[in-house]
Protein backbone atom coordinates (compact mmCIF):
# COMPACT_ATOMS: atom_id res chain seq x y z
CA UNK A 1 0.00 0.00 0.00
CA UNK A 2 3.04 2.41 1.24
CA UNK A 3 4.53 1.68 -2.11
CA UNK A 4 1.29 2.26 -4.23
CA UNK A 5 0.96 5.40 -2.65
CA UNK A 6 4.65 6.89 -2.80
CA UNK A 7 4.82 6.35 -6.65
CA UNK A 8 1.81 7.57 -7.40
CA UNK A 9 2.66 11.57 -6.29
CA UNK A 10 5.72 11.53 -8.83
CA UNK A 11 5.13 9.67 -11.73
CA UNK A 12 3.73 12.08 -13.47
CA UNK A 13 7.32 14.43 -13.49
CA UNK A 14 9.56 11.58 -13.55
CA UNK A 15 7.79 10.25 -16.81
CA UNK A 16 8.77 13.01 -18.72
CA UNK A 17 12.35 13.03 -16.72
CA UNK A 18 12.59 9.60 -17.05
CA UNK A 19 9.97 7.98 -19.57
CA UNK A 20 12.70 5.83 -21.40
CA UNK A 21 13.92 4.24 -17.95
CA UNK A 22 10.77 3.80 -16.53
CA UNK A 23 9.04 2.04 -20.03
CA UNK A 24 12.38 0.30 -20.30
CA UNK A 25 12.20 -2.42 -17.78
CA UNK A 26 9.88 -5.11 -18.33
CA UNK A 27 12.52 -7.57 -16.79
CA UNK A 28 11.26 -8.75 -13.16
CA UNK A 29 8.31 -11.17 -13.98
CA UNK A 30 5.43 -11.07 -11.41
CA UNK A 31 2.99 -12.89 -10.86
CA UNK A 32 3.54 -16.35 -12.90
CA UNK A 33 0.09 -17.01 -12.76
CA UNK A 34 -1.06 -13.98 -14.85
CA UNK A 35 -4.34 -14.71 -14.66
CA UNK A 36 -5.80 -12.92 -11.54
CA UNK A 37 -3.60 -9.32 -9.91
CA UNK A 38 -5.05 -7.14 -7.38
CA UNK A 39 -8.68 -7.25 -7.11
CA UNK A 40 -10.08 -10.45 -8.32
CA UNK A 41 -7.28 -12.31 -6.60
CA UNK A 42 -9.28 -11.56 -3.89
CA UNK A 43 -11.96 -13.26 -2.57
CA UNK A 44 -15.34 -12.68 -5.21
CA UNK A 45 -17.44 -13.31 -2.30
CA UNK A 46 -17.78 -10.11 -0.55
CA UNK A 47 -20.68 -10.31 1.72
CA UNK A 48 -23.32 -7.62 1.01
CA UNK A 49 -22.58 -5.43 4.32
CA UNK A 50 -18.67 -5.55 3.86
CA UNK A 51 -20.54 -2.69 0.99
CA UNK A 52 -22.18 -0.89 3.12
CA UNK A 53 -19.06 -1.14 5.90
CA UNK A 54 -16.63 -0.04 3.50
CA UNK A 55 -17.17 4.42 3.08
CA UNK A 56 -14.79 4.30 0.27
CA UNK A 57 -16.13 3.73 -3.55
CA UNK A 58 -13.70 1.20 -5.55
CA UNK A 59 -13.06 -1.58 -3.48
CA UNK A 60 -10.47 -4.00 -4.23
CA UNK A 61 -6.63 -4.88 -3.37
CA UNK A 62 -4.14 -2.73 -4.45
CA UNK A 63 -3.58 -1.45 -8.29
CA UNK A 64 -0.97 -4.14 -9.98
CA UNK A 65 0.73 -1.97 -12.47
CA UNK A 66 3.42 -3.05 -14.87
CA UNK A 67 6.64 -3.53 -12.99
CA UNK A 68 8.81 -0.08 -12.74
CA UNK A 69 12.39 1.05 -11.85
CA UNK A 70 12.31 2.23 -8.28
CA UNK A 71 12.75 5.98 -7.57
CA UNK A 72 15.23 5.36 -4.96
CA UNK A 73 16.70 2.26 -6.20
CA UNK A 74 19.93 1.91 -8.29
CA UNK A 75 18.05 1.41 -11.65
CA UNK A 76 17.47 -1.44 -13.53
CA UNK A 77 20.26 -4.57 -14.24
CA UNK A 78 22.10 -4.28 -16.99
CA UNK A 79 23.54 -7.79 -18.22
CA UNK A 80 26.82 -8.26 -17.92
CA UNK A 81 26.89 -4.44 -16.97
CA UNK A 82 30.16 -6.17 -14.41
CA UNK A 83 32.05 -6.47 -16.78
CA UNK A 84 32.42 -2.76 -18.28
CA UNK A 85 34.61 -1.44 -15.66
CA UNK A 86 37.27 -3.96 -15.87
CA UNK A 87 37.06 -3.81 -19.74
CA UNK A 88 37.42 0.01 -19.41
CA UNK A 89 40.55 -0.38 -17.55
CA UNK A 90 41.51 -3.03 -20.40
CA UNK A 91 41.04 -0.14 -22.91
CA UNK A 92 42.78 3.07 -21.00
CA UNK A 93 45.75 0.35 -20.63
CA UNK A 94 46.04 -0.41 -24.12
CA UNK A 95 45.30 2.76 -25.71
CA UNK A 96 48.27 4.49 -23.06
CA UNK A 97 50.39 1.58 -24.71
CA UNK A 98 49.43 2.65 -28.24
CA UNK A 99 50.41 5.83 -27.86
CA UNK A 100 53.44 5.15 -26.24
CA UNK A 101 52.82 7.08 -22.99
CA UNK A 102 53.57 3.56 -21.13
CA UNK A 103 57.09 2.51 -20.81
CA UNK A 104 56.76 -1.29 -21.73
CA UNK A 105 59.42 -1.25 -18.99
CA UNK A 106 57.10 -0.25 -16.12
CA UNK A 107 53.95 -1.85 -17.93
CA UNK A 108 54.25 -4.13 -21.45
CA UNK A 109 51.09 -3.51 -23.52
CA UNK A 110 48.60 -6.11 -23.65
CA UNK A 111 48.79 -7.82 -26.95
CA UNK A 112 52.77 -8.36 -25.83
CA UNK A 113 51.24 -9.92 -22.62
CA UNK A 114 49.12 -11.54 -24.69
CA UNK A 115 51.60 -12.54 -26.85
CA UNK A 116 53.99 -13.69 -24.50
CA UNK A 117 51.26 -15.89 -23.17
CA UNK A 118 50.58 -17.72 -26.48
CA UNK A 119 54.47 -18.62 -26.93
CA UNK A 120 54.76 -19.95 -22.90
CA UNK A 121 51.47 -22.10 -23.59
CA UNK A 122 52.68 -23.39 -26.81
CA UNK A 123 56.09 -24.11 -24.83
CA UNK A 124 54.14 -26.28 -22.05
CA UNK A 125 55.28 -24.35 -18.95
CA UNK A 126 52.24 -22.11 -18.36
CA UNK A 127 50.43 -25.30 -19.05
CA UNK A 128 51.85 -27.20 -16.11
CA UNK A 129 51.84 -23.93 -14.09
CA UNK A 130 48.36 -22.96 -14.61
CA UNK A 131 47.37 -26.80 -13.87
CA UNK A 132 49.53 -26.99 -10.89
CA UNK A 133 48.05 -23.45 -9.24
CA UNK A 134 44.27 -24.58 -10.07
CA UNK A 135 44.58 -28.03 -8.77
CA UNK A 136 46.09 -26.68 -5.48
CA UNK A 137 43.25 -23.74 -5.03
CA UNK A 138 40.51 -26.37 -5.94
CA UNK A 139 41.97 -29.43 -3.51
CA UNK A 140 41.97 -26.32 -0.55
CA UNK A 141 38.82 -24.81 -1.15
CA UNK A 142 36.75 -28.36 -1.65
CA UNK A 143 38.43 -28.98 2.12
CA UNK A 144 38.10 -25.94 3.44
CA UNK A 145 34.41 -25.46 2.62
CA UNK A 146 33.51 -29.20 3.49
CA UNK A 147 35.43 -27.98 6.73
CA UNK A 148 33.64 -24.69 7.45
CA UNK A 149 30.12 -26.55 6.19
CA UNK A 150 30.87 -29.15 9.00
CA UNK A 151 31.92 -27.53 11.49
CA UNK A 152 29.38 -24.61 11.31
CA UNK A 153 26.53 -27.03 10.98
CA UNK A 154 27.76 -28.98 14.44
CA UNK A 155 28.67 -25.30 16.75
CA UNK A 156 25.60 -24.13 15.63
CA UNK A 157 23.36 -27.46 16.05
CA UNK A 158 24.40 -27.90 19.37
CA UNK A 159 25.61 -26.39 22.44
CA UNK A 160 27.98 -29.46 23.33
CA UNK A 161 29.61 -28.07 19.48
CA UNK A 162 29.66 -24.53 20.06
CA UNK A 163 31.26 -25.34 23.54
CA UNK A 164 33.84 -27.19 21.91
CA UNK A 165 34.41 -25.67 18.15
CA UNK A 166 33.43 -21.98 18.38
CA UNK A 167 36.01 -20.60 20.60
CA UNK A 168 38.55 -22.70 19.06
CA UNK A 169 37.80 -21.66 15.62
CA UNK A 170 38.03 -17.82 17.19
CA UNK A 171 41.48 -18.55 18.47
CA UNK A 172 42.30 -20.07 15.66
CA UNK A 173 41.18 -17.11 13.31
CA UNK A 174 43.04 -14.58 15.44
CA UNK A 175 46.17 -16.42 14.14
CA UNK A 176 47.44 -15.13 11.43
CA UNK A 177 47.22 -17.77 9.05
CA UNK A 178 50.11 -16.99 6.88
CA UNK A 179 52.45 -16.98 9.90
CA UNK A 180 51.57 -20.56 10.08
CA UNK A 181 53.87 -21.33 7.13
CA UNK A 182 57.06 -21.66 8.91
CA UNK A 183 55.30 -24.04 11.11
CA UNK A 184 53.58 -25.75 8.92
CA UNK A 185 56.87 -26.24 6.55
CA UNK A 186 58.46 -27.80 9.55
CA UNK A 187 55.32 -29.81 9.91
CA UNK A 188 54.26 -30.94 6.55
CA UNK A 189 57.51 -30.53 4.34
CA UNK A 190 57.58 -28.06 1.41
CA UNK A 191 55.78 -30.31 -0.69
CA UNK A 192 52.07 -29.91 -2.15
CA UNK A 193 50.87 -30.76 1.55
CA UNK A 194 51.38 -27.52 3.07
CA UNK A 195 49.43 -25.51 0.48
CA UNK A 196 46.51 -27.37 0.10
CA UNK A 197 46.12 -27.26 4.18
CA UNK A 198 47.17 -23.30 4.44
CA UNK A 199 44.18 -22.66 1.64
CA UNK A 200 41.89 -24.94 3.75
CA UNK A 201 42.13 -22.94 6.57
CA UNK A 202 42.05 -19.64 4.55
CA UNK A 203 38.71 -21.06 3.12
CA UNK A 204 37.05 -22.57 6.31
CA UNK A 205 37.27 -19.47 8.54
CA UNK A 206 34.98 -17.21 6.34
CA UNK A 207 32.88 -19.70 5.58
CA UNK A 208 32.49 -21.06 9.35
CA UNK A 209 31.97 -17.58 10.45
CA UNK A 210 28.95 -16.54 8.16
CA UNK A 211 27.20 -19.81 8.65
CA UNK A 212 27.58 -19.78 12.20
CA UNK A 213 25.79 -16.48 12.21
CA UNK A 214 23.32 -17.34 9.97
CA UNK A 215 22.55 -20.12 12.07
CA UNK A 216 22.75 -18.53 15.55
CA UNK A 217 20.61 -15.84 13.27
CA UNK A 218 17.19 -17.56 12.64
CA UNK A 219 14.15 -15.64 13.31
CA UNK A 220 13.10 -16.62 16.19
CA UNK A 221 9.55 -16.05 14.69
CA UNK A 222 9.78 -19.08 12.32
CA UNK A 223 11.54 -21.34 15.50
CA UNK A 224 7.96 -20.68 16.67
CA UNK A 225 6.12 -21.57 13.64
CA UNK A 226 8.15 -24.78 14.07
CA UNK A 227 7.26 -25.95 16.91
CA UNK A 228 3.73 -24.58 16.68
CA UNK A 229 3.70 -26.78 13.68
CA UNK A 230 4.75 -29.94 15.82
CA UNK A 231 8.29 -29.94 13.50
CA UNK A 232 10.70 -32.99 14.56
CA UNK A 233 14.41 -31.89 15.25
CA UNK A 234 15.20 -32.94 11.40
CA UNK A 235 12.55 -31.52 10.01
CA UNK A 236 13.26 -28.10 11.53
CA UNK A 237 16.54 -27.88 10.36
CA UNK A 238 15.73 -29.19 7.05
CA UNK A 239 13.28 -26.92 5.97
CA UNK A 240 13.79 -23.89 8.42
CA UNK A 241 17.48 -23.47 9.51
CA UNK A 242 19.43 -24.63 6.64
CA UNK A 243 17.18 -22.84 4.14
CA UNK A 244 17.03 -20.01 6.31
CA UNK A 245 21.18 -19.91 6.97
CA UNK A 246 21.59 -20.68 3.01
CA UNK A 247 21.79 -16.12 2.15
CA UNK A 248 24.75 -15.90 5.24
CA UNK A 249 26.47 -19.31 4.12
CA UNK A 250 27.02 -17.49 0.46
CA UNK A 251 28.61 -14.68 1.80
CA UNK A 252 30.97 -17.06 3.13
CA UNK A 253 31.27 -18.72 -0.10
CA UNK A 254 32.47 -15.57 -1.78
CA UNK A 255 34.85 -14.44 0.72
CA UNK A 256 36.71 -18.31 0.16
CA UNK A 257 36.81 -18.09 -2.85
CA UNK A 258 38.48 -14.69 -2.88
CA UNK A 259 40.17 -16.10 -0.32
CA UNK A 260 41.63 -19.24 -1.83
CA UNK A 261 43.39 -17.04 -4.59
CA UNK A 262 44.87 -14.82 -2.00
CA UNK A 263 46.80 -17.54 -0.19
CA UNK A 264 47.88 -19.22 -3.23
CA UNK A 265 49.49 -15.89 -4.37
CA UNK A 266 51.43 -15.92 -1.81
CA UNK A 267 52.31 -19.43 -1.48
CA UNK A 268 53.90 -19.97 -4.50
CA UNK A 269 55.68 -16.68 -4.30
CA UNK A 270 57.51 -18.03 -1.17
CA UNK A 271 57.87 -20.95 -1.16
CA UNK A 272 57.20 -23.29 -4.51
CA UNK A 273 58.76 -24.68 -7.52
CA UNK A 274 56.45 -24.48 -10.12
CA UNK A 275 52.81 -22.70 -9.98
CA UNK A 276 51.94 -19.56 -11.83
CA UNK A 277 53.16 -17.75 -8.47
CA UNK A 278 56.77 -19.43 -9.30
CA UNK A 279 56.55 -18.49 -12.68
CA UNK A 280 56.16 -14.55 -11.97
CA UNK A 281 58.88 -14.72 -8.95
CA UNK A 282 61.03 -16.40 -12.12
CA UNK A 283 60.23 -13.61 -13.83
CA UNK A 284 61.08 -11.03 -11.50
CA UNK A 285 64.92 -12.44 -11.48
CA UNK A 286 65.02 -12.06 -14.86
CA UNK A 287 63.19 -8.72 -15.24
CA UNK A 288 60.48 -9.98 -17.55
CA UNK A 289 57.49 -7.54 -16.70
CA UNK A 290 55.27 -9.14 -19.53
CA UNK A 291 55.52 -12.63 -17.64
CA UNK A 292 55.29 -10.89 -14.17
CA UNK A 293 51.68 -8.74 -15.87
CA UNK A 294 50.13 -12.60 -17.10
CA UNK A 295 50.42 -14.03 -13.94
CA UNK A 296 48.66 -10.79 -12.24
CA UNK A 297 46.39 -11.30 -15.25
CA UNK A 298 45.85 -14.88 -14.87
CA UNK A 299 44.87 -14.56 -11.03
CA UNK A 300 42.55 -11.80 -11.87
CA UNK A 301 40.38 -13.35 -14.35
CA UNK A 302 39.95 -16.59 -12.56
CA UNK A 303 39.13 -14.71 -9.04
CA UNK A 304 36.74 -12.73 -11.39
CA UNK A 305 35.30 -15.92 -12.85
CA UNK A 306 34.97 -18.11 -10.11
CA UNK A 307 33.10 -14.82 -8.32
CA UNK A 308 30.92 -14.79 -11.06
CA UNK A 309 30.52 -18.34 -10.59
CA UNK A 310 29.45 -18.24 -7.06
CA UNK A 311 27.35 -15.21 -7.85
CA UNK A 312 25.39 -16.96 -10.27
CA UNK A 313 25.12 -19.84 -8.07
CA UNK A 314 23.44 -17.83 -5.55
CA UNK A 315 20.73 -16.52 -7.23
CA UNK A 316 20.06 -20.24 -8.60
CA UNK A 317 19.27 -20.99 -5.35
CA UNK A 318 18.08 -18.34 -3.73
CA UNK A 319 15.67 -17.26 -6.63
CA UNK A 320 12.67 -16.61 -3.39
CA UNK A 321 15.03 -13.46 -2.92
CA UNK A 322 15.09 -12.30 -5.95
CA UNK A 323 12.15 -10.08 -5.77
CA UNK A 324 14.21 -8.04 -3.18
CA UNK A 325 17.01 -7.67 -5.22
CA UNK A 326 16.43 -7.01 -8.28
CA UNK B 1 -29.20 -20.45 19.87
CA UNK B 2 -26.60 -22.94 21.21
CA UNK B 3 -28.01 -25.64 18.88
CA UNK B 4 -23.45 -26.61 18.56
CA UNK B 5 -23.12 -26.18 22.20
CA UNK B 6 -25.59 -28.79 23.66
CA UNK B 7 -24.24 -31.30 20.80
CA UNK B 8 -21.22 -30.74 22.99
CA UNK B 9 -19.97 -33.48 24.81
CA UNK B 10 -16.37 -32.42 26.58
CA UNK B 11 -14.76 -28.63 26.21
CA UNK B 12 -11.91 -28.86 24.10
CA UNK B 13 -10.42 -25.98 26.14
CA UNK B 14 -10.24 -25.80 29.90
CA UNK B 15 -7.97 -23.66 32.21
CA UNK B 16 -8.20 -23.68 35.59
CA UNK B 17 -6.86 -21.05 37.73
CA UNK B 18 -4.25 -20.44 35.04
CA UNK B 19 -1.72 -18.09 35.90
CA UNK B 20 1.36 -16.57 34.72
CA UNK B 21 3.80 -13.97 34.95
CA UNK B 22 6.88 -11.71 33.59
CA UNK B 23 8.76 -11.20 36.53
CA UNK B 24 6.62 -9.96 39.41
CA UNK B 25 4.07 -8.79 36.96
CA UNK B 26 1.11 -11.30 36.88
CA UNK B 27 0.01 -11.17 33.19
CA UNK B 28 -2.79 -13.79 33.77
CA UNK B 29 -4.19 -14.13 37.09
CA UNK B 30 -5.70 -17.28 37.94
CA UNK B 31 -8.12 -17.90 34.86
CA UNK B 32 -10.87 -20.01 35.00
CA UNK B 33 -12.23 -20.81 31.11
CA UNK B 34 -13.86 -23.58 28.94
CA UNK B 35 -14.55 -23.34 25.27
CA UNK B 36 -16.76 -25.92 24.16
CA UNK B 37 -15.88 -27.53 21.23
CA UNK B 38 -16.89 -26.08 17.85
CA UNK B 39 -17.16 -22.69 19.76
CA UNK B 40 -16.06 -18.90 17.56
CA UNK B 41 -14.88 -17.23 20.83
CA UNK B 42 -13.36 -13.99 20.54
CA UNK B 43 -10.90 -12.14 23.21
CA UNK B 44 -10.73 -8.99 23.24
CA UNK B 45 -8.49 -6.59 25.70
CA UNK B 46 -6.31 -3.84 25.30
CA UNK B 47 -2.48 -3.88 24.55
CA UNK B 48 -0.92 -5.98 27.17
CA UNK B 49 -3.86 -6.91 28.79
CA UNK B 50 -2.83 -10.62 28.66
CA UNK B 51 -4.41 -11.31 25.11
CA UNK B 52 -1.62 -12.82 23.79
CA UNK B 53 0.25 -14.05 26.55
CA UNK B 54 -3.03 -16.63 26.91
CA UNK B 55 -3.10 -16.99 23.20
CA UNK B 56 0.83 -18.47 23.77
CA UNK B 57 -0.37 -20.58 26.67
CA UNK B 58 -3.10 -22.66 25.18
CA UNK B 59 -0.57 -23.05 22.10
CA UNK B 60 2.18 -23.85 24.55
CA UNK B 61 4.94 -21.74 23.14
CA UNK B 62 5.00 -19.39 26.23
CA UNK B 63 8.30 -20.69 27.53
CA UNK B 64 10.02 -17.71 29.03
CA UNK B 65 6.97 -17.17 31.02
CA UNK B 66 6.11 -18.90 34.95
CA UNK B 67 3.38 -19.55 35.65
CA UNK B 68 0.90 -21.92 37.47
CA UNK B 69 -3.22 -23.69 37.08
CA UNK B 70 -4.28 -26.32 34.92
CA UNK B 71 -4.26 -26.19 30.93
CA UNK B 72 -6.00 -28.72 28.51
CA UNK B 73 -6.47 -28.37 25.02
CA UNK B 74 -6.82 -30.41 21.88
CA UNK B 75 -4.35 -32.73 20.16
CA UNK B 76 -4.54 -30.65 16.93
CA UNK B 77 -4.04 -26.80 17.10
CA UNK B 78 -3.47 -24.65 14.44
CA UNK B 79 -1.81 -20.55 15.28
CA UNK B 80 -2.86 -18.49 13.20
CA UNK B 81 -0.16 -15.05 13.86
CA UNK B 82 -0.76 -11.39 12.92
CA UNK B 83 2.12 -11.66 10.48
CA UNK B 84 1.53 -14.21 8.07
CA UNK B 85 4.75 -16.49 9.12
CA UNK B 86 5.06 -18.04 5.30
CA UNK B 87 8.67 -19.43 5.03
CA UNK B 88 9.99 -17.07 2.54
CA UNK B 89 12.12 -19.40 0.93
CA UNK B 90 9.11 -22.32 0.28
CA UNK B 91 6.28 -21.85 -2.42
CA UNK B 92 2.96 -21.37 -1.05
CA UNK B 93 1.80 -24.89 -1.62
CA UNK B 94 5.24 -26.02 0.43
CA UNK B 95 4.20 -23.60 3.23
CA UNK B 96 0.81 -25.01 3.42
CA UNK B 97 1.69 -28.35 3.52
CA UNK B 98 4.41 -27.88 6.28
CA UNK B 99 2.45 -29.03 8.81
CA UNK B 100 1.03 -32.34 7.39
CA UNK B 101 1.93 -35.73 7.47
CA UNK B 102 1.94 -38.04 5.01
CA UNK B 103 -1.46 -39.07 4.61
CA UNK B 104 -4.79 -37.94 6.11
CA UNK B 105 -7.81 -39.99 6.94
CA UNK B 106 -9.11 -40.46 3.55
CA UNK B 107 -5.83 -41.37 2.04
CA UNK B 108 -5.79 -38.36 0.12
CA UNK B 109 -1.98 -37.54 -0.61
CA UNK B 110 -0.72 -34.53 0.84
CA UNK B 111 -0.22 -32.67 -2.62
CA UNK B 112 -3.56 -32.62 -3.20
CA UNK B 113 -4.96 -31.72 0.30
CA UNK B 114 -2.78 -28.52 0.36
CA UNK B 115 -4.53 -27.69 -3.34
CA UNK B 116 -7.69 -27.76 -1.85
CA UNK B 117 -7.00 -25.97 1.53
CA UNK B 118 -5.64 -23.71 -1.48
CA UNK B 119 -8.78 -23.34 -3.14
CA UNK B 120 -10.96 -23.06 -0.32
CA UNK B 121 -9.26 -19.58 0.84
CA UNK B 122 -9.29 -18.40 -2.97
CA UNK B 123 -5.97 -18.81 -3.81
CA UNK B 124 -5.61 -21.48 -6.43
CA UNK B 125 -3.37 -21.14 -8.94
CA UNK B 126 -0.83 -19.52 -7.01
CA UNK B 127 0.35 -22.84 -5.57
CA UNK B 128 3.65 -22.30 -6.88
CA UNK B 129 4.23 -18.72 -6.04
CA UNK B 130 6.81 -17.35 -3.25
CA UNK B 131 5.26 -15.59 -0.60
CA UNK B 132 7.23 -12.12 -1.28
CA UNK B 133 5.19 -12.46 -4.52
CA UNK B 134 1.58 -12.59 -2.66
CA UNK B 135 -0.69 -9.20 -1.35
CA UNK B 136 -0.78 -9.14 2.32
CA UNK B 137 -4.19 -10.38 2.35
CA UNK B 138 -3.23 -13.39 -0.12
CA UNK B 139 -0.43 -14.42 2.43
CA UNK B 140 -2.71 -14.09 5.33
CA UNK B 141 -5.50 -16.23 3.42
CA UNK B 142 -2.16 -19.10 2.68
CA UNK B 143 -1.31 -18.69 6.58
CA UNK B 144 -5.04 -19.95 7.00
CA UNK B 145 -4.69 -22.69 4.67
CA UNK B 146 -1.54 -23.81 5.99
CA UNK B 147 -4.05 -23.69 9.55
CA UNK B 148 -6.67 -25.70 8.30
CA UNK B 149 -4.87 -28.43 6.25
CA UNK B 150 -4.24 -29.82 9.38
CA UNK B 151 -7.66 -30.43 10.37
CA UNK B 152 -7.18 -28.62 13.70
CA UNK B 153 -9.54 -29.46 16.90
CA UNK B 154 -8.93 -25.53 17.80
CA UNK B 155 -7.75 -22.84 15.73
CA UNK B 156 -6.25 -19.97 17.78
CA UNK B 157 -5.67 -16.42 15.94
CA UNK B 158 -3.54 -13.69 17.29
CA UNK B 159 -4.96 -10.41 15.63
CA UNK B 160 -4.76 -12.54 12.18
CA UNK B 161 -6.20 -9.04 10.24
CA UNK B 162 -4.27 -6.77 12.46
CA UNK B 163 -1.92 -5.90 9.32
CA UNK B 164 -4.51 -6.02 6.70
CA UNK B 165 -6.26 -2.82 5.31
CA UNK B 166 -9.93 -2.62 6.16
CA UNK B 167 -11.33 -3.48 3.34
CA UNK B 168 -9.42 -6.98 2.53
CA UNK B 169 -9.81 -7.12 6.58
CA UNK B 170 -14.05 -7.07 5.98
CA UNK B 171 -13.12 -9.92 3.33
CA UNK B 172 -11.07 -12.28 5.61
CA UNK B 173 -13.89 -11.63 8.18
CA UNK B 174 -16.09 -13.95 5.95
CA UNK B 175 -13.68 -16.08 4.78
CA UNK B 176 -12.97 -17.05 8.75
CA UNK B 177 -16.49 -17.12 9.39
CA UNK B 178 -17.18 -19.46 6.28
CA UNK B 179 -14.09 -21.65 7.16
CA UNK B 180 -15.25 -21.69 10.68
CA UNK B 181 -18.97 -22.95 9.57
CA UNK B 182 -17.40 -25.88 7.06
CA UNK B 183 -15.16 -27.09 9.42
CA UNK B 184 -16.06 -26.47 12.60
CA UNK B 185 -13.04 -26.07 14.58
CA UNK B 186 -13.37 -24.35 18.02
CA UNK B 187 -11.64 -20.61 17.57
CA UNK B 188 -10.29 -18.80 20.12
CA UNK B 189 -9.77 -15.60 17.82
CA UNK B 190 -7.52 -12.64 20.12
CA UNK B 191 -8.37 -9.05 18.55
CA UNK B 192 -8.17 -5.25 19.79
CA UNK B 193 -11.25 -4.84 17.54
CA UNK B 194 -14.72 -4.57 19.09
CA UNK B 195 -16.29 -5.17 15.65
CA UNK B 196 -14.30 -7.45 14.63
CA UNK B 197 -15.21 -9.43 17.57
CA UNK B 198 -18.76 -8.45 17.55
CA UNK B 199 -19.22 -9.65 13.92
CA UNK B 200 -17.25 -13.23 14.48
CA UNK B 201 -17.82 -14.57 17.60
CA UNK B 202 -20.53 -16.51 19.00
CA UNK B 203 -18.84 -15.39 22.71
CA UNK B 204 -16.79 -12.60 23.88
CA UNK B 205 -14.30 -12.47 26.02
CA UNK B 206 -13.01 -8.98 27.45
CA UNK B 207 -9.71 -9.64 29.83
CA UNK B 208 -8.58 -6.73 31.67
CA UNK B 209 -5.60 -6.68 33.95
CA UNK B 210 -5.55 -10.87 33.92
CA UNK B 211 -8.87 -11.41 34.32
CA UNK B 212 -11.89 -12.14 32.30
CA UNK B 213 -13.96 -9.16 33.31
CA UNK B 214 -16.98 -9.53 30.54
CA UNK B 215 -17.81 -13.44 29.69
CA UNK B 216 -21.10 -12.45 26.79
CA UNK B 217 -22.32 -14.65 24.51
CA UNK B 218 -23.81 -12.99 21.25
CA UNK B 219 -26.74 -14.41 19.78
CA UNK B 220 -27.31 -13.05 16.67
CA UNK B 221 -27.36 -15.34 13.39
CA UNK B 222 -24.85 -15.03 10.57
CA UNK B 223 -23.86 -13.49 8.47
CA UNK B 224 -24.08 -10.10 10.74
CA UNK B 225 -25.15 -7.24 9.28
CA UNK B 226 -23.13 -4.12 10.67
CA UNK B 227 -26.47 -1.94 10.99
CA UNK B 228 -28.13 -4.19 12.99
CA UNK B 229 -29.00 -2.47 15.99
CA UNK B 230 -28.97 -5.27 18.24
CA UNK B 231 -25.14 -5.96 17.10
CA UNK B 232 -24.91 -2.12 18.26
CA UNK B 233 -25.72 -2.58 21.47
CA UNK B 234 -23.85 -5.68 22.04
CA UNK B 235 -20.95 -3.78 20.66
CA UNK B 236 -21.44 -0.69 23.06
CA UNK B 237 -21.26 -2.84 26.06
CA UNK B 238 -17.85 -4.43 24.88
CA UNK B 239 -16.94 -0.88 23.96
CA UNK B 240 -18.14 0.30 27.55
CA UNK B 241 -16.24 -2.58 28.95
CA UNK B 242 -13.29 -1.64 27.55
CA UNK B 243 -13.67 1.96 28.84
CA UNK B 244 -14.90 3.47 25.67
CA UNK B 245 -17.98 6.11 25.72
CA UNK B 246 -20.25 5.79 22.45
CA UNK B 247 -18.79 8.64 21.27
CA UNK B 248 -15.41 7.45 21.65
CA UNK B 249 -14.13 9.20 24.41
CA UNK B 250 -12.82 7.41 27.22
CA UNK B 251 -14.65 6.93 30.11
CA UNK B 252 -14.52 9.43 33.31
CA UNK B 253 -11.81 8.88 35.63
CA UNK B 254 -8.77 6.86 34.38
CA UNK B 255 -10.04 4.29 31.83
CA UNK B 256 -8.83 1.32 33.16
CA UNK B 257 -10.73 2.19 35.86
CA UNK B 258 -13.72 2.58 34.08
CA UNK B 259 -13.08 -0.68 32.48
CA UNK B 260 -13.34 -2.27 35.28
CA UNK B 261 -16.83 -1.07 36.91
CA UNK B 262 -17.86 -1.15 33.77
CA UNK B 263 -17.49 -4.90 33.16
CA UNK B 264 -18.72 -6.04 36.24
CA UNK B 265 -21.81 -3.63 36.54
CA UNK B 266 -23.25 -5.25 33.30
CA UNK B 267 -24.82 -8.60 34.61
CA UNK B 268 -26.65 -8.63 31.48
CA UNK B 269 -23.53 -9.50 29.58
CA UNK B 270 -22.55 -12.24 32.33
CA UNK B 271 -23.30 -15.62 31.41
Amino acid sequence: MAEHVSTAGPTGRSTGLSAGVVTGVVTAPRRPGGTAAGATAERPAVPPEAVVAGPGPAPGGPVAGRPRARRLGPGPRRPYARLVGPLLLLAVWAGASAAGVLDPRVLPAPWSVVRTGAELWSGGTLRTDLGTSLWRAAQGFAIGLTAGVVLALAAGLSRVGEALIDGTVQVNRAVPTLGLIPLFILWLGIGETFKVVIIAIVVYIPVYLNLHAALAGIDARYVELAEVLRFGRWRFVRQVVVPGALPGFFVGLRLAVTGSWLSLVVLEQINATNGLGYMMFQAQNYGQTQVIVLGLLIYGVFGFASDTAVRLLERRVLSWRRSLSS
Amino acid sequence: MAPIAEQLTRPAVRLAALTRSFGSRTVLDAIDLEIPAGQFVALLGHSGSGKSTLLRAIAGIDHDTAGSGGLSAPERVSVVFQDSRLLPWSRVLENVLLGVGKRDADGRPPAERGRAALAEVGLAGRERAWPGELSGGEQQRAALARALVREPELLLADEPFGALDALTRIRMHALLRELWQRHRPSVLLVTHDVDEAAALADRVLVLERGRISVDLEIDLPHPRSYRDPLLGEYRERLLAALGVRPDGAPATGAARDGAASAGSAGPGGES
